[in-house]
């Protein structure tokens, strides 16, 4: 009786500072939660009529059949992937300034697996039949369809996300070292998940033989190698906003080492790119239709030209910047071409790489697509959902990794830690 | 050291049960009576005969209430030895679309915002018959057959090995004994995956709910094949399977005024479709992809 007791206790005492934690902040950290909150009602109201009068709300038809949200969702999935870029170094290798962030960054990832599968699920036309796609429950095509695949795996990388600093941040709190033999199992199983979750999803389209332009064997990899650009990028820019407003440090040292990481990773993006490019336009075959759509435009249809240009222009002027060890360590440069590559490997695999597939269709019809407000305000609820999903777990990450939060406060408020001691030692003697 | 993992599963599992009511509570009570009375059907396939005969009389009651007429919905099974086969002679081909329209008719698709059609008939230019980058999709010309044009009708292909249903994640969609590629309207969870991989655009997708006035109807369907549908799960030709199982022909060839449309069993040495692959220069759409259509197109002689 006495454990439970003490059991409720702490967790109430865990719950109430959460809240508390949660609950107090600056200005600009309620200013900034609650502009979150007001796009995620408003992209739940749009979504509501979406659910309500079905996907025709979207501006997505049978030529053009995956839009806005499957885009978000290809490169959401990248983001995720871009932990393991942290967590190899930190865990393997031990290098210390990567090392105290690797949480903050699988917390990350955790979000943006929220949002991908969110992505995924408001795209689904029969959301209330959702089981069906569950494991043993529904009736997974396990093996053959891949989207079986990216359930397990999502999932699969959610859970590990979520697992591992979980784990970390209980040891924290409760002020001891994390028992390595058990979690680093779990550490390592996490870097070739990553790269499957990524592998998975470009295998998606990939193995569709009806459409030319996912049909090369070349996705996998461009998907890694942009993944590992975007990812690293937005973490970046994260853990500048962490050190500005926490206690945690984090060394201009890691941030320079990711970007040199990223100008790696941006390389080969482009040269695979390139590759890809070269195959197309120089063979000339009819299946360059969909690059020529995307790039120089297709019977004066050219809707995404302009902006493939502009992801070609931002990749090309981030991969210098990265490049140069002078703009490489300089704080306003360094963010200029996070921004870039942000917004760039966005356009480049998100809408530049699905709604390609999908122009011209198979029987050769050309359909433009262009998102509507529906799907835009969907998206930006999501967007915002992560961002705040992301912004209350650091609220509370942060302090228990600084040791502000901890459990000993409890223990030195209410009950010390010899008393605790001694209820363990009196039910020994009971059991005896 | 369990007072730790109490707190941590404890925190988890209050976490996960908060976000799974959160989630489920609005999307039930938003779903409508008739989505909420589905929302536990199984996989036609899964059905025994019992609950086959309930879900039949409840969409019976339901389509009376909807159109005001009384319905012959079939489960009927696919009968033996028989692989169903498709000829279409593209010499003789007008482009009228008769074939479209009798085929919206016969099987109930949705008839505005958004049409839908099974079959959609392709205007070339002569002299290209395989890359179809150049084709027209919405001709309309007074007159039909046009100078200098040929016309190619393309429909659900009933692929022997088909891609959409490799990639749907649900088995909402399979290959009946007699070849016809079904669809579990019930069961599907209108992901869109198998519109992305059917080289033949072969399928189609309710993006609303679709309409179908009153008088239009068609009463007798298969479960499997025309019966009234819903919003957003996906559909295609099925060869009229409430009428090939019954002995007919498919509504199209019916319609074809040109006689340009041939079906048969495949499996049936005498029938019409093995004289035409025996002896016509028959071809396969996009035979490369290794599909193996069954949907065979061919020339005089």
């Amino acid at each position: 009786m006495g454990s439970l007791q003490g059991l409720l206790k702490e967790t109430w005492h865990f719950y109430r500072k959460t809240l508390i934690l949660v609950t107090r902040g600056g200005k600009i950290y309620y200013a900034w939660c609650f502009s979150l909150l007001a796009i995620i009602v408003v992209g739940f109201i749009f979504y509501w009529k979406q659910h309500e009068m079905g996907l025709i709300e979207t501006n997505m038809t049978d030529q053009v059949s995956w839009g806005l949200y499957i885009a978000n969702f290809t490169y959401l999935v990248g983001m995720a992937a871009a932990a393991v870029l942290l967590v190899i170094p930190s865990y393997i290798y031990q290098f210390k300034p990567i090392k105290e962030i690797v949480v903050l960054g699988e917390l990350f990832a955790a979000s943006c697996m929220v949002m991908a599968i969110l992505f995924v699920m408001v795209d689904l036309g029969r959301l209330d039949r959702f089981w069906h796609m569950l494991p043993f429950i529904g009736s997974m095509n396990f093996p053959a369809s891949l989207l079986a695949w990216d359930v397990l795996a999502l999932n699969g990388y959610l859970f590990l996300n979520l697992f591992i600093p979980i784990y970390l941040l209980v040891k924290s709190y409760y002020g001891k070292k994390p028992n390595w033999k058990f979690i680093l199992p779990f550490i390592l199983l996490s870097i070739p998940w990553a790269v499957g979750i990524h592998t998975v999803t470009a295998f998606l389209y990939n193995g569709l033989a009806a459409r030319p332009f996912w049909n090369a064997s070349i996705l996998a990899p461009r998907f890694l190698a942009s993944a590992f650009c975007s990812g690293p990028a937005i973490i970046i820019v994260i853990f500048q906003i962490i050190r500005k407003v926490s206690a945690i440090k984090i060394e201009d040292g890691a941030l320079f080492k990711v970007a040199e990481l990223i100008a790696y990773a941006m390389f080969l993006n482009l040269f695979l790119l390139g590759a890809e490019i070269f195959k197309e336009y120089y063979s000339g075959t009819v299946h360059m239709a969909s690059f020529k759509y995307l790039f120089e435009g297709l019977h004066h249809h050219n809707e995404l030209v302009p902006w493939i240009w502009a992801a070609m222009a931002m990749n090309v002027t981030a991969f210098i910047l990265f490049l140069i060890p002078s703009t490489r360590e300089r704080l306003s440069t360094l963010n200029l071409g996070c921004l870039l590559i942000i917004v760039g490997v966005w356009i480049e695999k998100g809408p530049g790489f699905v709604i390609p597939g999908f122009v011209p269709d198979p029987l050769g019809e050309i359909h433009e697509y262009v998102p509507n407000l529906v799907e835009l305000m969907v998206s930006f609820g999501i967007w915002a959902l992560g961002l705040l999903i992301f912004t209350l777990l650091m609220k509370v990450a942060i302090p228990i990794e600084t040791g502000e939060f901890t459990h000993t406060d409890y223990e030195r408020g209410v009950i010390t830690k010899k008393s605790l001691d001694y209820t363990a030692s009196l039910h020994k003697i009971n059991k005896q | 050291m369990s007072n730790k993992n109490y707190t941590r599963r404890g925190f988890i599992r209050s976490l996960s049960v908060t976000a799974l009511a959160g989630l489920s509570l609005p999307l039930l009570s938003s779903c409508s009576r008739e989505e909420r009375e589905d929302f536990l059907q199984k996989h036609f396939l899964e059905m025994t005969e019992e609950e086959k005969k309930q879900v039949i009389a409840k969409l019976e009651q339901r389509y009376f209430e909807q159109y005001g007429r009384k319905f012959q919905i079939s489960t009927q099974e696919a009968l033996p030895e028989i692989l169903w086969g498709y000829g279409l002679e593209l010499s003789r081909c007008i482009g009228c679309r008769k074939c479209v329209y009798a085929c919206a008719n016969e099987n109930n698709t949705s008839r505005y915002t958004r049409q839908v059609h099974w079959i959609r008939v392709l205007r070339l230019k002569r002299g290209n018959l395989i890359n179809l980058e150049d084709s027209e999709h919405y001709y309309a010309p007074e007159t039909v057959p046009e100078k200098g044009f040929v016309y190619l009708p393309v429909q659900c292909q009933q692929c022997q090995n088909p891609p959409c249903v490799k990639v749907c994640p649900i088995h909402a969609t399979w290959q009946e004994p007699d070849g016809i590629v079904a669809v579990d309207y019930n069961w599907c969870i209108g992901c869109r995956y198998c519109i992305a991989a059917c080289p033949y655009k072969g399928r189609v997708f309710n993006w609303a709910e679709p309409n179908l006035p009153k008088d239009e109807v068609n009463p007798n369907v298969h479960y499997l094949g025309n019966r009234p549908r819903m919003k957003c799960a996906v559909e295609k030709c099925t060869f009229c399977i409430q009428r090939v199982r019954q002995g007919r022909y498919p509504a199209c060839v019916e319609a074809c005024p040109t006689g340009s449309r041939k079906f048969g069993n495949l499996l049936d040495p005498k029938s019409e479709i093995r004289y035409i692959i025996e002896r016509k220069r028959v071809f396969r759409l996009r035979e490369e992809l290794n599909t193996e259509s069954k949907f065979y197109y061919f020339f005089e002689s």
